[in-house]
C-alpha cells in the first residue's frame, strides 16, 4: 500500500478558492490528475513521487545518479583488486 | 520508466552483491520494515543474491495485514446498509473478517467501490448528496497525508455525508515493540523509503541510540534493497549504529512539511490494536476532536464485539519477522490467495502472498548465485 511511483508534472494548476494545487502527471504516457499541495516546489518538467493521487516528493535528479557514481568507482577498486581474474571464472 | 527502470539493472546488482559479499564477515539478520520491499526482495530473487550470513526478514509494514479483524468486521457492518457507498483500496477488499470479507458484501449487493485515492471518495460524496460515502481509511505515515487532506477538504468544503473509518498505524512504535521482545534477533533495519519520505528520519534517530540498530531508510527497487543491505552491514561490521538514507533522490531529513502539518491538524497519535500482534501504545492515529463529525464509527452505531482469530494463522509470528510464510503448517494448502486464513495472504503487500506469488514455498536450503551475479571480473 506504501507504494509511490515516479512521474513527470506535465502541468500545474494553482490552488484558488477550495481547489487544491493540481497537475498532471506522466506516468510512462499514461496521464493523471495528481494533488500538488504537498509539493508546492513542484514545477512542469519535475518528477514527483506519487502515492493515491497525492506528490509526496520531488525526485532530486542529482542524487538519483549517486548510486551509479557509488558502482562506477567500486568497479574501478574491483578492476584494481582482482587484475588476475579477468577473463577467468570464478565461483 | 525514469527513476524505476535503472534500479532494476542486473549487472549493477551483480557488482552490489559482490560488495556485500566482500565486506560480510558474520551472520547478521536484517528487516526490511515495508511489505513493497519485501514484495521487491521475493520477486526478484534478492536473497539469493545475499552471502549466506545475511538473513532478511520480513516486516509488519503491511497496513492490509495489520488492520484488526474488529474494524473490519465493522467496515463490513457499515458497507452492508442500504445508505452507504462504501470506498476503500482494492486490497482490502478479500481481507476476511470474522465471517466474511467486503467482496462478499459487494457479492450480495452493497455499494462497495474500489478508489485510487480518498479524494475520489470525497468527490462521490460531493455528487451523492443522498447517500453516506464512508473511506476504509488504512494505512501507514505514507498514506495519512492523502487521508487527512480528503477530511480537511471535506470539511472545507461543508461536505456533510463524508466520514472515514479510521485503521492508521505508525511504524516507530512498531519497531520498538520488535525490538522490545525477547525473541528479537534483529541487527538492523531497512526503514521504509515512503514512510520517510513524509516523516524524514529524525524519529529513527532516538530508537538506532536506544537499542544500538543500525537503520538505513531504503528504497523499493532491487538496487535499492541491495545498497540498504550493503550499508547497513557496513555499518554492523565496523560496530556503528546510526541512522542512514539509502533513498537519497526521494527522502530528506526532514520529511515533508506541509504533509505533516496537515496529518497533525487532522489527526492524532492513539494506542492501536495490531492483527496478530496486539495492541501497541501510541501506535496509530484517530481524528482529532475537531474532526470527529468525519469518524465514521461514531456516525454509525455498529457493535462489534471483540473477534477470536483462527488459531491455525500464525500471522502476528510473520509479521515480527519470527518465522518465515512457508514455516506455517498451512502455508499453500490450506491457506492460498483464494482461501487466505490470514491478511498477509490476501495483500499484495502480505509477505505469504509474495511467497506464494513468486514460488518461493520452501527454504533452498543452500543459497545460489543467479546467473548475473555469477559473472565476475
Amino acid at each position: 500500500m506504501c507504494l509511490a511511483v515516479p512521474g513527470r508534472v506535465v502541468n500545474v494548476v494553482e490552488g484558488e478558492g477550495l481547489g487544491l494545487r493540481c497537475g498532471k502527471v506522466d506516468f510512462g504516457g499514461v496521464l493523471k490528475e495528481v494533488c500538488l499541495a504537498y509539493t508546492p516546489e513542484a514545477t512542469v518538467g519535475d518528477y514527483v513521487l506519487v502515492h493515491v493521487g497525492f506528490a509526496l516528493s520531488v525526485v532530486d535528479e542529482t542524487e538519483a545518479q549517486k548510486i551509479f557514481e557509488v558502482l562506477r568507482e567500486m568497479q574501478q577498486l574491483e578492476e584494481l583488486e582482482t587484475p588476475s581474474e579477468i577473463g577467468e571464472s570464478s565461483a | 520508466m525514469k527513476f524505476l527502470d535503472e534500479y532494476r539493472d542486473s549487472t549493477a546488482a551483480a557488482q552490489l552483491s559482490r560488495s556485500i559479499r566482500r565486506i560480510t564477515t558474520r551472520p547478521w539478520t536484517l528487516m526490511e520494515v515495508c511489505g513493497g520491499q519485501t514484495h521487491t526482495i521475493v520477486k526478484s530473487g534478492l536473497e539469493d543474491l545475499l552471502p549466506p550470513e545475511i538473513t532478511l526478514v520480513h516486516g509488519p509494514g503491511c497496513p492490509v495485514c495489520v488492520t484488526p479483524v474488529e474494524l473490519i468486521d465493522r467496515a463490513i457492518a457499515i458497507a452492508a446498509r442500504p445508505e452507504t457507498i462504501f470506498c476503500s483500496f482494492g486490497d482490502m477488499l478479500r481481507v476476511p473478517g470474522s465471517s466474511k470479507s467486503l467482496l462478499d458484501v459487494k457479492a450480495a449487493g452493497g455499494d462497495v467501490r474500489i478508489v485510487y485515492s480518498p479524494l475520489d471518495a470525497v468527490r462521490l460524496a460531493r455528487t451523492n448528496l443522498s447517500r453516506e460515502v464512508v473511506f476504509f481509511a488504512v494505512g501507514f505515515e505514507t498514506t495519512a497525508p492523502a487521508n487527512a487532506m480528503a477530511v480537511w477538504q471535506a470539511e472545507r468544503e461543508g461536505i456533510r455525508n463524508f466520514s472515514i473509518l479510521v485503521a492508521h498505524v505508525l511504524v516507530p512504535p512498531a519497531m520498538e515493540a520488535i525490538l522490545n521482545s525477547p525473541n528479537c534477533r534483529i541487527h538492523g533495519f531497512l526503514a521504509a523509503g515512503h514512510v520517510c519520505t513524509v516523516m524524514g528520519w529524525k524519529e529513527y534517530e532516538p530508537i538506532s541510540q536506544r537499542w544500538h540498530v543500525p537503520i538505513v531508510v531504503t528504497g523499493f527497487e532491487p538496487l535499492d534493497l541491495l545498497e540498504g543491505v550493503q550499508m547497513a552491514v557496513a555499518q554492523l561490521e565496523s560496530g556503528r549504529a546510526e541512522v542512514e538514507n539509502q533513498y537519497r533522490r526521494a527522502v530528506r531529513r526532514e520529511g515533508n512539511r506541509p504533509a505533516q502539518e496537515r496529518i497533525a491538524e487532522v489527526f492524532e497519535v492513539a494506542p492501536r490494536k495490531w492483527r496478530g500482534i496486539g495492541e501497541i501504545p501510541l501506535s496509530g492515529l484517530r481524528l482529532r476532536a475537531r474532526y470527529r463529525a468525519f469518524d465514521a464509527e461514531q456516525r454509525f452505531e455498529v457493535g462489534v464485539g471483540t473477534v477470536e482469530e483462527p488459531s491455525e494463522c500464525i500471522a502476528g509470528i510473520v509479521l515480527q519477522g519470527l518465522k518465515k510464510p512457508f514455516e506455517c503448517p498451512a502455508f499453500g494448502t490450506r491457506c492460498t490467495p483464494e482461501t487466505p486464513l490470514g491478511a498477509p495472504m490476501v495483500s499484495s503487500e502480505g509477505a505469504c502472498a509474495a511467497y506464494y506469488l513468486y514460488g518461493k514455498r520452501k527454504h533452498e536450503g543452500s543459497k545460489s548465485e543467479l546467473p548475473g551475479a555469477a559473472a565476475r571480473g
